[in-house]
């Protein structure tokens, strides 16, 4: 027998100004059953659900709780009927404590004095009931991303709802922290909480999900059951045409060396040690180098080093024969570096800027932006915005004067990777550069590496997926524990054996 | 894309309107607080504070006091496009008091003390306190020091910098530094035939079209040139222009520099115009460095509105002078003028009450438009 539905969008509508971001749309979630949410960047997922958490009012459609229409007016009404979120960029209090964030709002009391023994003692018996693993009075700032989610999970569970919603959860962790969480989602979809669960990793879904809802372009594709169905179909239904999930692509012919990196030292922040511990390697014309890994092995730091972000301890880098160990950052980008940070909020955008103003970033100095007399050409920064937002189709609400800040993952993202592949970089940096986006976009983002490096540029890839390792890098450097353990060639090596060199079972003696 | 917007979506008209809310919303309370206080009297207190020079009966008066306000606005906009300035690259300039009183310091030191001409005694003026503030930029940039906290700290040091050295320009028959008109006629600035204009104010000169011109400069840098699109993004974020190789410490040290050198160019300004003298036992910290935070706010954040912000600001200060003695204590026109003031600062708050409101209603029409269309094309569907 099918299960009931525990909500039920049916019909929504939602127009903005100019567009319709959600056409007719009908989302069922049975009870107990995990259910995927699949759509491009824009496709109108989140409006789908802010329409759900009444941050706005859909024009036409109705939302029904166990068969009842249901009126929610703000995201108090969907907490009362049992909604949860974990939010792609968590909600949480980077200063207090995992259950100081957990009670947050709903903090028990007794004439405004804390009762938290009680709320720790639920805390504890939740986290033990579906294995979600906390330290109740560790800090946010100092434990793992993946922990903060579990944080963000037991909130939820502790204000007992029974609809959970999942936003893009994986697109933060690491491969092992997506493992949990896939066992974790099981788990509570067998203790009857009913899952939504969007995404566009296309493995995780077909991993995990009982159905799958597509969306495109605003527009309800259809409901498919993951039994019945391949990746290919879901990725037609998702874009509307065939993906190539393995980017095609010529062997490589590496040529005269580009980044030369002797011995290199890079404290870490975070603790007294060092973070990359004497590291050797070269990046040659022609060639996608690309370094994987286990998050926190040292690659964030690796970058910083080679990229001036943070100051070396020893060795010595060369770009294009040039000592660049300590030459400042603007020196090394005008040498021809380019680089796609790790983090584009942090590093990567000006979020306060337009995206016209976030385009020319790293070229606004040139005489083509700026006078001599240092005023700045508008109209030229606003011509080329154009070009590059129409070549790399990234897509926002205004165009050109969008702010950064009211921009999608996804776009952002996009304009970062404009910005810097156009540069034409000798040697191209690029750090997670398909985080966050979808297979449509990461397609266009892995041609787009693939030209440059045919166009006879170096390119150093960091990456935490590894099918995207296996499938783009020329050669593989493995860093565990801010060493290189290993260099691996894509093409005679297994993602098994990849792992165990990831995780620092095995290792072998490296020569640059 | 090529629809036109409507007015209340015009961020300048927005601006505009949100100000003159304040404006009324601090009369109002203004007014009710000293009816409060005072029934009597509250509505010639208010009026007189709103009609200033207006209250003279002759125009020769009108017209020599309008000068003298403007005369004191000069300062204002200075203070408040120090306050912009730094506020614009992500710092909190309230260091803009002390390096007001540092600007007169030096300004007065050099015009008495060292008989120097006034362009000099001006720029020596500008430069003590662009170091100044260069001091708060340097601890932030190096050491992290909130720039709040070091303005805070040198604001009390300025003050009492100036007092130390300002006592041999003291005039024994007061509290205050001598007349420079009588004592360094050299040192004040000039005329340049604008008292002419009002009825012989010899207070009204260069200051004024001096401190416009500044501001019409600044918006130049802060909108048109490659230097603000660097300081704007070094205040936006630090780690994004160190990214794409800003050298944001000395964007920082930059902005403090001239946000500290603007302040105290309205203080050496100031007192070389001699309108008013240094009362060298002072014991608070000049008030135009904060009222520059209300008039910054109050103009949009915006240098050509901090004109009219400032203008106005000090047309009520000036205005709380004729509030009634005999029915209200002296303080009472402070009071009032600190009240609007006050209100002044809550500009960003209607701004964003009236954004909220225009979207509610563009919403609401472009459903009424759907719905006007769902039904012609109906069939269709």
């Amino acid at each position: 027998m099918e299960k009931p539905y525990a909500i039920e969008m049916l019909n929504i509508t939602k127009r903005f100004p100019g567009i319709i971001a959600n056409d007719n749309i009908t989302l069922q979630l049975r009870k107990g059953e995990i259910h995927a949410l699949l759509g491009e960047n824009g496709a109108g997922k989140s409006t789908l659900m802010s329409v759900l958490f009444g941050l706005y009012q859909p024009e036409e459609g109705v939302i029904k709780k166990d068969g009842q229409v249901v009126k929610i007016n703000d995201p108090n009404d969907a907490n009362r009927l049992g909604i949860g979120m974990v939010h792609q960029h968590f909600k949480l209090v980077e200063c207090f404590s995992v259950l100081d964030n957990i009670i947050l709002g709903v903090e028990p009391n007794k004439a405004g004095f804390l009762q938290k023994d009680e709320a720790r003692k639920k805390v504890v018996s939740l986290s033990e009931k579906y294995g979600l693993q906390v330290d109740p009075d560790a800090i946010i700032e100092d434990i793992s991303v993946g922990m903060q989610q579990r944080t963000e999970i037991l909130k939820m569970l502790y204000r007992e709802n029974e609809i959970l919603i999942f936003d893009e959860p994986t697109a933060v962790l690491t491969p092992q922290e997506i493992e949990e969480l896939m066992q974790i989602m099981k788990g509570l979809a067998k203790e009857g909480k009913s899952i939504l669960f969007i995404s566009h990793k296309l493995n995780e879904i077909m991993e995990v999900a009982d159905r799958c809802s597509v969306l495109r372009k605003g527009k309800y594709i259809g409901t498919v059951d993951i039994a019945n169905t391949t990746k290919e179909e879901l990725s037609r239904m998702m874009v509307g045409r065939d993906v190539e999930f393995v980017v095609p692509k010529d062997p490589a012919n590496p040529k005269d060396v580009v980044l030369d990196v002797q011995g290199m030292t890079v404290a870490s922040k975070l603790h007294h040690n060092n973070a990359v511990k004497n590291v050797s390697f070269k990046v040659r014309r022609g060639e996608i180098v690309c370094i994987a890994g286990i998050d926190g092995n040292g690659q964030t730091e690796l970058v910083y080093g080679i990229s001036g972000l943070e100051p070396l301890k020893g060795g010595k880098i060369e770009l294009l024969g040039h000592d660049i160990t300590k030459a400042p950052i603007r020196k090394r980008l005008l040498q021809g570096m380019g680089h796609i940070p790790e983090d584009r909020h942090k590093h990567g955008l000006v979020l306060d800027y337009s995206l016209e103003n976030n385009m020319v970033l790293q070229r606004y100095f040139e005489p083509e932006f700026t006078t001599k007399a240092g005023f700045l050409r508008k109209d030229n920064i606003r011509k080329y915005a154009e070009g590059l937002i129409e070549k790399f189709d990234v897509r926002s609400g205004q165009g050109p004067i969008t702010p950064a800040r009211a921009m999608s993952g996804g776009n952002q993202q996009k304009a970062i990777v404009a910005r810097e592949i156009d540069r034409r970089p000798e040697l191209l940096i690029a750090v997670q550069p398909t985080r966050g986006l979808d297979v449509g976009a990461i397609e266009f983002i892995h041609k787009q590496i693939v030209n440059h490096r045919d166009s006879g540029h170096a390119v150093l890839l960091v990456s935490l997926e590894l099918e995207e390792v296996m499938s783009l890098s020329d050669r593989i450097l493995v860093m565990y524990e801010g060493e290189i353990v290993g260099e691996l060639d894509p093409k005679k090596t297994t993602v098994e054996e990849l792992g165990l060199y990831m995780a620092g079972a095995k290792r072998t003696e490296v020569k640059a | 894309m090529n629809k036109k917007r409507s007015l209340l979506e015009r961020d300048g008209v927005l601006t505009i309107i949100t100000s003159v809310l304040c404006v009324i919303l601090g009369l109002l309370v203004g007014f009710l607080a000293v009816l409060i206080i005072n029934p009597q009297g509250a509505f010639g207190a208010i009026t007189g504070v709103v009609e200033n020079f207006f209250a003279y009966s002759s125009s020769r008066l009108r017209i020599y006091n309008f000068g003298s306000t403007l005369a004191k606005t000069a300062p204002l906009i200075m203070c408040s496009l120090s306050v912009l300035f730094a506020y614009k690259v992500g710092l909190f300039n309230i260091g803009a008091a002390g390096q007001y009183a540092l600007g007169a310091g030096a300004a007065i030191y050099s015009a008495y003390c060292l008989q120097l001409p006034w362009y000099v005694c001006l720029l020596l003026g500008i430069l003590v306190g662009g170091i100044s503030g260069a001091l708060g930029g340097i601890l932030k940039a190096f050491c992290n020091v909130n720039v709040v906290i070091s303005g805070i700290m040198l604001n009390w040091i300025s003050l009492y910098g100036v007092n130390v050295l300002l006592k041999p320009a003291m005039d024994p028959s007061g509290k205050d530094t001598f007349r420079l008109l009588k004592k360094a006629k050299d040192s004040v600035l000039p005329n340049i035939g604008l008292d002419k204009l009002f009825e012989n104010n010899k207070y009204v000169g260069l200051a004024i079209p001096l401190a416009i011109v500044m501001a019409v400069i600044i918006w130049i840098i802060l909108d048109k040139t490659k230097l603000g699109y660097e300081l704007k993004a070094t205040g936006n974020n630090p780690n994004a222009a160190k990214y794409c190789g800003m050298k944001e410490n000395r964007n920082i040290i930059m902005t403090m520099f001239v946000a500290g050198a603007l302040a105290s160019m309205g203080g050496a300004m100031f007192y070389l115009t001699d309108v008013e003298q240094w009362n060298v036992n002072a014991s608070a910290v000049p008030g135009m460095g904060f009222n520059g935070i209300a008039a910054a706010f109050l103009g949009g954040l915006n240098p050509i509105g901090c004109i009219f912000s400032s203008y106005f600001i000090t047309h009520i200060t000036v205005g709380g002078l004729n509030v009634d003695l005999k029915i209200y204590s002296a303080q009472v026109s402070d009071f009032i003028t600190a009240v609007i003031i006050y209100f002044c600062g809550f500009v960003l708050f209607f701004k964003s009450v009236i954004i909220g409101n225009v979207k509610r209603r563009t919403e609401r029409k472009v459903k009424a438009l759907a719905e006007a269309e769902a039904k012609k094309g109906g069939t269709k569907a």
